[in-house]
């Protein structure tokens, strides 16, 4: 029944412009609500008491003094929620183990990082919740810690998990470790490959764990009912997926639990898990009363996020032409106490950029008492490309060659091989080089202390599942529902393609996001997918309303559907020589909704696959103050591949806030902690975020070479972005002051030093 | 320990409340008032979500006691409108798309209006060193200071 009705060479009306966005009005006028905002009524406070130690046994848990405290309605521990098998579940690249992530969300036999969540308390006041922490006595039995991914994997380090024997590795070990899998990902001969080489380079590097920044501090408000029913207001990136690990968590029916998603201040990846969630569901379950749990900055990156830092030696083959032969690299990530870093992500992306016959990459997981990691904006690859990009910044200078003509003359593009199997099915990586390289600025001469840098970078983008609604109102006005998270713009961006679809003015569309019990189910926000993904699923909800519009027109002509057309917002009669009839609005059509079959909408659901992914090259040039170690970023110039810009300025936008996160990444942003394993940064004072007087003027080049999978040729614009910064600015700095930076961040100290040690 | 009685006025409305004396005038807001248009996003004053203006002085309201606006004007987000006629700064933003999740756009919204106050043709740079105060994870920061930018010309009249 589903017709094609868009002809994708068509000029397009409104994708690709920039309306202001759907739920502008409220965000700028403090009226939108976001997690922290939901109060209701008889509702407690929630807080949580965490470990403020690195890494010590739990000897025993006592809130009997807690409990007398007048106002104390409720503790629970990890003994409150049931506990879970141990096994990994899902995809290897996102696989989830309920017996960690129980741990994570309320530690049990031990403390494994500081800030480690322990016991929660809710009460009729944040103030009395707060005593009532100081009052519960936890025994300790404090353990030796270990920080620093490398010295986690020596012999004879603390061991977070005495058993932990690593995965991935024939036979397996005899002795448990703190590596948690080795895995690898192999093409071509290696030795054939580097024995082809002119040139090769072998280089180590370190980068430090970061957090995803969102300004918004996680937060909840959770209602459960004697009845076994619980509702839930939470700011995530999916509140689908809030749902299913809540409810798994608490042992609960996945219909039970109903999610409303607030506005989310901001994730990045960070907000794609549960910390507070099942929290407050607990409380509010023990105690009877809705319970609102929000984090303290301070919690935030002490306990949430943050992405791995790693350690690494990249070694990689050229010939003097240009032609890269072979690389070989070993990737070790920290994951935080519970496994699960990015590190898979990481050696895929590593060379994806690049045709390489002979490569591989090898990862290995490992766990330190540090909070668990969690995705952020292309997780892993970023720091991949950090230790490939700087190599081959090196090789290109050894061979006298321009850095982007070095990249170009090895990108890839449609049918060239990966290191994972499947060949590349998208062009793009070429078209973004030449973009880049064509850019006014790459040429210009630079001055003292100054220098250009280049980098590329590879992500994956996601498709998957997701559902959308549309409704055609009585007036001809539109409504469409997702249940995608808007975490910057995808409200709007659904609306265009649901107006340019019907052929109906942006305006006329309300796209709206609704909760878990509203519409089928989406996995969240992130991955680059929502565009892609729900776009599809919008697209294919309009096109039948549409096919449902033209039988309603066909049956007030008194002709065969397939006699009717949809162009333009109206059904026509495709060929004259079945009658002459007036073309027939939207409108038209749904004023008479009643008489010709009822209300008018449809809901469409995907399993979306045929994404593309994510190509991006950036050029940095900086300015060394060889006095102080200070960069200062001059100009930073992004081209990315984004299929098909549909909202113009968010997808620009995406581009800019990725660039300065890498900038942030790459210069300043970093964990430190102190002897005793504490994190001795824990607020925006210290862990510092780039702020405007800081950057440049960005400049965004939008390279569109469409994806044949989606209505209108949208790829995922949302992470690759990250990917360049952190190696174009070492580059940079290395061109600036001759100086290779192979630790992040390049923060003045750390440059300075460098330079005054050569 | 009881609490203190005090009076304000809030966007120009008298405004009456019980304040403990350690309370943040951010928890009073926010808490209190139910004005949630006013974020948290760090309690420490690094962050300038939770900006206001107490007598045409741009603060944190995190840092600020509740006790302190004691016969005081305090501008907060929720007065920014005039009715239903937005602000020309609200007005750019959105024009701009100078918000990607909004969390911190109230407080960017009230730190801007306090910097064209005082300087109506700020240089690109005053405007990035002014809003140095206020972070933003999404943007980079680039449409936001383009907003302001066009702003502060059409309210010149330029």
């Amino acid at each position: 029944m589903l017709t094609k009705t868009m002809n994708p060479e068509k000029a397009l009306k409104v994708v690709g412009t920039s309306p202001v966005r759907p739920d502008g009005v409220p965000k700028v006028t403090g009226l939108a609500v976001y997690g922290a905002d939901t109060s209701l009524p008889g509702m407690l406070w929630g807080k949580i008491l965490r470990s403020p130690h690195a890494h010590a046994r739990i000897k025993s848990i006592n809130t009997a003094k807690a409990l007398t405290l007048p106002g104390v309605k409720a503790i629970v521990t990890g003994a409150d929620l049931p506990d879970h098998k141990f096994e990994y579940v899902g995809p290897e690249r996102v696989a989830v183990n309920y017996w960690h992530l129980t741990r994570n969300i309320l530690a049990r036999e031990k403390v494994l990082y500081e800030g480690h969540a322990l016991a929660a308390v809710a009460a009729t006041t944040p103030a009395i919740a707060q005593q009532a922490l100081d009052l519960i006595e936890v025994d300790y039995e404090i353990l030796p810690h270990v920080i620093d991914v490398d010295e986690a994997m020596q012999p004879g380090a603390p061991l977070l998990f005495e058993d932990m024997i690593t995965r991935g590795v024939e036979p397996a070990p005899a002795k448990p470790s703190n590596v948690s899998k080795r895995l690898e990902f192999s093409v071509g001969n290696l030795d054939a490959g580097f024995a082809q080489a002119d040139e090769i380079v072998e280089m180590s590097f370190k980068t430090a764990a970061v957090h995803q920044g969102y300004i918004e501090p996680h937060s909840c408000v959770a209602r459960y009912g004697a009845d076994g029913q619980c509702e839930l207001w939470s700011a995530s990136q999916g509140h689908f997926v809030v749902r299913a690990y809540t409810s798994k968590l608490l042992g609960m029916d996945v219909g039970s639990l109903l999610v409303h998603p607030a506005e989310i201040g901001g994730g990045f990846g960070g907000k794609t898990v549960v910390y507070v969630e099942p929290i407050a569901v607990a409380l509010s379950k023990k105690s009877g009363h809705p319970v609102k749990v929000m984090m303290s900055r301070e919690d935030v990156l002490k306990a949430t996020g943050p992405t791995s830092g790693s350690s690494m030696t990249v070694k990689i083959g050229v010939t003097k032409d240009g032609k890269i032969v072979a690389a070989d690299s070993t990737f070790k990530f920290q994951a935080g106490a519970f496994p699960g870093s990015p590190v898979m992500n990481a050696c895929m992306c590593a060379y994806a950029c690049y045709d390489i016959p002979n490569s591989r990459a090898v990862g290995f997981d490992v766990v330190s008492n540090r909070p668990k990691a969690a995705a952020y904006r292309a997780p892993g690859s970023p720091i991949s490309a950090f230790g490939v990009e700087s190599v081959l910044d090196v090789l290109a200078k050894k061979i006298g060659m321009d850095p982007l003509e070095l990249r170009l003359k090895n990108a890839v593009k449609a049918g060239s091989p990966t290191a994972w199997g499947p060949k590349h099915a998208h062009d793009g990586m070429r078209e973004t080089i030449e973009a880049l390289m064509k850019h006014p600025a790459y040429k210009t001469p630079l001055g003292k202390n100054q220098g250009r840098g280049v980098a590329c970078g590879y992500w994956f983008n996601g498709g998957g599942e997701s559902a959308a609604t549309v409704h055609i109102n009585e007036d001809g006005s539109v409504v469409i529902a997702t249940g995608s998270m808007d975490v910057g713009g995808s409200r709007a961006s659904m609306a265009l393609m649901a107006a340019e679809t019907l052929g109906i003015p942006y305006e006329k569309v309300r796209s709206t996001v609704a909760d878990t019990a509203s519409i089928g189910y989406n996995h969240v926000t992130g991955g680059s997918r929502v565009t892609y993904a729900t776009g599809i699923a919008v697209v294919d909800a309009c096109n039948k309303v549409i096919d449902d519009m033209r039988a309603r027109a066909a049956m007030t002509w008194d002709v065969n559907i397939d006699d009717v057309i949809w162009e333009d917002g109206h059904a026509k009669i495709a060929d004259k020589s079945v009658g002459d009839h007036t073309p027939l609005s939207l409108a038209a059509i749904a004023a008479k909704r009643a008489v010709t079959g009822g209300p008018i909408g449809a809901e469409a659901a995907v399993n979306a696959g045929g994404m593309a992914p994510g190509f991006g090259a950036h050029f940095y040039d900086v300015e060394v103050d060889v006095e102080t170690g200070h960069t200062k970023i001059l100009r930073a110039v992004a081209a990315q591949d984004v299929g098909r810009a549909i909202h113009h300025d968010y997808c620009e936008g995406q581009i800019q806030g990725g660039v300065v996160q890498g900038i942030g990444w790459a210069l300043n942003e970093e964990y430190i902690y102190d002897k005793d394993g504490r994190l001795s940064n824990a607020g925006f004072l210290d862990y510092r975020i780039p702020v405007a007087s800081d950057l440049p003027h960005l400049d965004v080049i939008m390279v569109e070479v469409p994806n044949p999978n989606h209505p209108y040729g949208a790829k995922g614009v949302g992470e690759v972005n990250i990917v360049p910064p952190m190696a174009a600015i070492a580059n940079a700095i290395e061109r600036a002051t001759g100086t290779r930076m192979t630790s992040l961040p390049m923060s003045p100290p750390k440059v300075l030093a460098a330079i005054d040690s050569k | 320990m009881s609490k203190h009685h005090i009076s304000t006025v809030i966007n120009g409305n008298p405004v009456e409340f019980l304040c403990e004396p350690q309370q943040p005038l951010l928890d009073i807001l926010r808490d209190e008032l139910n004005m949630t248009g006013t974020k948290e996003g760090c309690g420490t004053g690094d962050c300038g979500a939770c900006s206001v203006t107490i007598d045409g002085r741009l603060v944190c309201s995190c840092l600020v006691l509740g006790v302190e606006v004691q016969g005081k004007k305090v501008e907060t987000i929720e007065g920014m409108a005039d009715g239903d006629t937005l602000h020309v700064l609200q007005r750019k933003f959105l024009e701009h798309a100078a918000l990607q999740c909004g969390i911190c756009t109230p407080g960017f919204l009230i730190a801007a209006r306090a910097l064209l106050e005082r300087n109506p043709d700020p240089t690109e740079e005053q405007v990035r060193f002014w809003l140095a105060g206020n972070l933003c994870r999404c943007t980079g920061y680039q449409k936001i200071i383009e907003a302001v930018l066009a702003a502060a010309k059409e309210i010149r009249g330029a």
